[in-house]
C-alpha cells in the first residue's frame, strides 16, 4: 500500500427506518462506536471529526457525539451540503489527512426523518396586500405558479427532459427501475423496506409528481452512518487484519455546478455528475467498465436513469438501452444499488453519503452475506445535493 | 396608484405582455432574479432583454402531492423560449399526461390571481398550448 493513500478503516451503518426510541444522537453514536470498533480503533485515536445533520439539532453533531463517546479536543467540522452532507464529511476527512494534519478521523452522518412527509420549504402565506418581495419581486408565493421546487416534480423534469433528449422513456419504464431498487432491498436487511414490489404495484402507488409515484421516491427514515479514515503511512503499522479489511479511496471528488444556460431554472444535475466521474475516474485510473458496482443516487427513479448516463456507465445517451440490457440489476454487468438504493433502502439525508460508502465497502471486503457481488474488486459511491453538490467516491479493494 | 400588479418582477404587463431577464452586457447569460454579479462571467451590467412569447416544452411533470396552500393538480414545466429557458406552469390544458408532451409548442399567457384589499389585481403567467382554443 502507498503511503500517500487513504484508506477507510472502519464503517458501520444502523439499520434505516424508524426507530422511535432513538434520537439522532442515539443513532450517530451507535454508527460512531460501530466504525470504530469495526476498524479497531477508539476515539482517542481520532485526530479530526467532520459531521453532518440536517434535520435540525441546532448545535452541532459533531460535538455532540464527542461529549456522547468521547470527547478529546479535537477540531470537529460541521458540514452541510443537502443530500451530499454525507460524502461532504468524508471529503471533509480525506482532505485533513491529505494535508497531514492527522493520521485518523472521523465522518459520520445522521438524520431523523420517519414520517416528515414532503421535504422542502413551506412559503408564509399570502398578506392581504399584494406587497412584491424576494429576489424575483413576487407578491404571492411562487411554488405551484410558477413551476415546482419540490423535490419530486423537479426530479420527474430531470427525468423526462432526458426523455425529450433521447427518446424511449415512459412512466412504466421508470416504473421497472423502482422495481429492480426494490428487488434488490429484498437481500438487505439494514434497508427501511425489504419488500419487492411489481410494476404494478409500484404504478398504482398515490402519484407524486408524474411520472413518480409513492414507491419511486427517496424513503424518508431515520439512519446514521459513520467512517474511519486512515493514512496509508499509518496503516502499515496496523495489524494484518486491518491492513487486510482496509478499503483503498481510490477517488474522492465533490464538485458544484459550473454557469449553463437554464441552470438556474431547472437544477442541471447532470453537468456536476459527469465532471465529478471523469474526475473520479481519473485520480482512481479506472474506467466505468472496470466498476464491479455502483451505488447512485436513485432520490427518485427518476434520477436513476440520467445517472447510468452521467457516470459514464453507458454511452451517451444511451440510458435506456442499458437498462434494457439488463446491465444495472445485480446479475448484469454493472450492478446498481445492489442495497436497495434510496427508494427502498432509505434516505436519511446526511447518512446517505456514507451508507453508499459502506454499502460497496461491504461487498469489496466479502462480507455482504447473501447479496454480495462476488469478487467485487471495485466500485463507485455517487450522491447529488441540490444547490447542487455532487460526491463521487471511487473505492477499492485492498491488494 | 396602479390597478394590476405582476406576479413577478419579470412578467411586464399592458398591452403586449412577456417576460424580460437581466441580461450580462459582457457575456450575454440571462437570469430572471435580482442580480449582484454574473454567474457565468462575474460582470455586473445588466441590460433588460425581452424573452419570446412562444417557445418548446422542454420537460414537464404534473404535480399532484404539494406543500400545504398550493393547490393541486398543476403542470410545472421548462420552456425553451428561443434559446432562453423558462420555468412555469403550463395551464389551460388538462393536467393529465394525454395531453401533455415534451415538445410541444407552447406561449405565454396571463390570469387573474386575484384583487387585494385596495381592488389591486395581481396577473400571473403560465404558457399554453398553441393549439389550444
Amino acid at each position: 500500500m502507498a503511503s500517500d493513500d487513504i484508506y477507510i478503516l472502519g464503517i458501520n451503518m444502523t439499520k434505516f427506518g424508524k426507530h422511535p426510541t432513538l434520537d439522532v444522537l442515539d443513532l450517530a453514536s451507535e454508527a460512531t462506536l460501530g466504525a470504530l470498533s469495526d476498524g479497531g480503533v477508539s476515539i482517542r485515536d481520532i485526530g479530526v471529526i467532520a459531521a453532518g445533520n440536517l434535520s435540525g439539532m441546532g448545535t452541532g453533531l459533531g460535538q455532540d457525539v464527542q461529549k456522547q463517546v468521547g470527547q478529546t479536543g479535537i477540531p470537529v467540522f460541521n458540514v452541510a451540503n443537502a443530500c451530499a452532507t454525507g460524502a461532504t464529511a468524508l471529503r471533509t476527512v480525506m482532505m485533513a489527512l491529505k494535508a497531514g494534519e492527522c493520521e485518523i478521523g472521523l465522518a459520520i452522518g445522521a438524520e431523523k426523518l420517519s414520517g416528515a412527509g414532503m421535504l422542502g420549504l413551506a412559503e408564509a402565506p399570502s398578506e392581504d396586500r399584494w406587497v412584491p418581495k424576494g429576489r424575483f419581486g413576487a407578491v404571492a408565493p411562487l411554488d405551484g405558479r410558477i413551476g415546482t421546487a419540490a423535490m419530486p416534480g423537479v426530479f420527474a423534469q430531470v427525468g423526462l427532459e432526458y426523455g425529450h433528449r433521447y427518446g424511449g422513456v415512459s412512466f412504466e419504464l421508470f416504473a421497472r427501475i423502482s422495481a429492480k431498487n426494490h428487488d434488490h432491498s429484498t437481500l438487505n436487511p439494514l434497508a427501511a423496506y425489504t419488500k419487492s414490489m411489481t410494476v404494478e404495484q409500484i404504478m398504482g402507488e398515490p402519484m407524486m409528481a408524474y411520472p413518480n409515484t409513492r414507491a419511486m421516491c427517496s424513503a424518508n427514515c431515520d439512519g446514521a452512518a459513520a467512517a474511519v479514515l486512515v493514512t496509508g503511512e499509518r496503516l502499515k503499522s496496523m495489524s494484518t487484519e486491518q491492513q487486510k479489511r482496509a478499503v483503498k479511496v481510490a477517488a474522492s471528488v465533490l464538485t458544484t455546478d459550473p454557469w449553463e444556460e437554464g441552470c438556474q431554472v431547472l437544477p442541471n444535475i447532470n453537468t456536476l455528475t459527469r465532471n465529478a466521474a471523469a474526475l473520479a475516474y481519473e485520480q482512481a485510473g479506472v474506467s466505468p467498465e472496470d466498476l464491479d458496482l455502483v451505488e447512485l443516487h436513485d432520490c427518485f427513479a427518476t434520477a436513476e436513469l440520467v445517472h447510468y448516463d452521467n457516470l459514464m456507465l453507458c454511452p451517451e445517451g444511451g440510458a435506456v438501452d442499458f437498462f434494457e440490457s439488463g446491465a444495472p440489476t445485480r446479475d448484469g454487468k454493472t450492478p446498481v444499488n445492489v442495497s436497495g438504493g434510496l427508494e427502498s433502502k432509505g434516505h436519511p439525508i446526511a447518512a446517505t453519503g456514507i451508507a453508499n460508502v459502506w454499502e460497496i465497502c461491504h461487498h469489496l471486503r466479502g462480507e455482504a452475506g447473501p447479496r454480495q457481488i462476488s469478487n467485487a474488486v471495485v466500485g463507485l459511491a455517487h450522491v447529488i445535493g441540490l444547490g447542487s453538490t455532487c460526491g463521487v467516491h471511487i473505492l477499492e479493494k485492498s491488494a | 396608484m396602479t390597478d394590476a400588479v405582476p406576479l413577478v418582477d419579470y412578467l411586464v404587463l399592458g398591452d403586449d405582455p412577456h417576460l424580460v431577464t437581466y441580461e450580462c452586457t459582457s457575456c450575454g447569460a440571462q437570469f430572471f432574479d435580482h442580480r449582484n454579479a454574473c454567474a457565468s462571467c462575474g460582470g455586473t451590467t445588466f441590460e433588460k432583454a425581452r424573452v419570446a412569447k412562444t417557445g418548446t416544452l422542454r420537460t414537464f411533470t404534473i404535480v399532484n402531492f404539494a406543500m400545504p396552500g398550493v393547490p393541486v393538480p398543476f403542470i410545472a414545466g421548462v420552456v425553451d423560449c428561443d434559446g432562453t429557458s423558462v420555468r412555469g406552469n403550463v395551464i389551460n390544458v388538462e393536467p393529465h399526461p394525454d395531453h401533455v408532451k415534451t415538445g410541444m409548442k407552447v406561449r405565454l399567457a396571463t390570469y387573474s390571481l386575484g384583487k387585494d384589499g385596495d381592488g389591486v389585481e395581481a396577473i400571473g403567467f403560465g404558457f399554453e398550448p398553441v393549439n389550444a382554443a
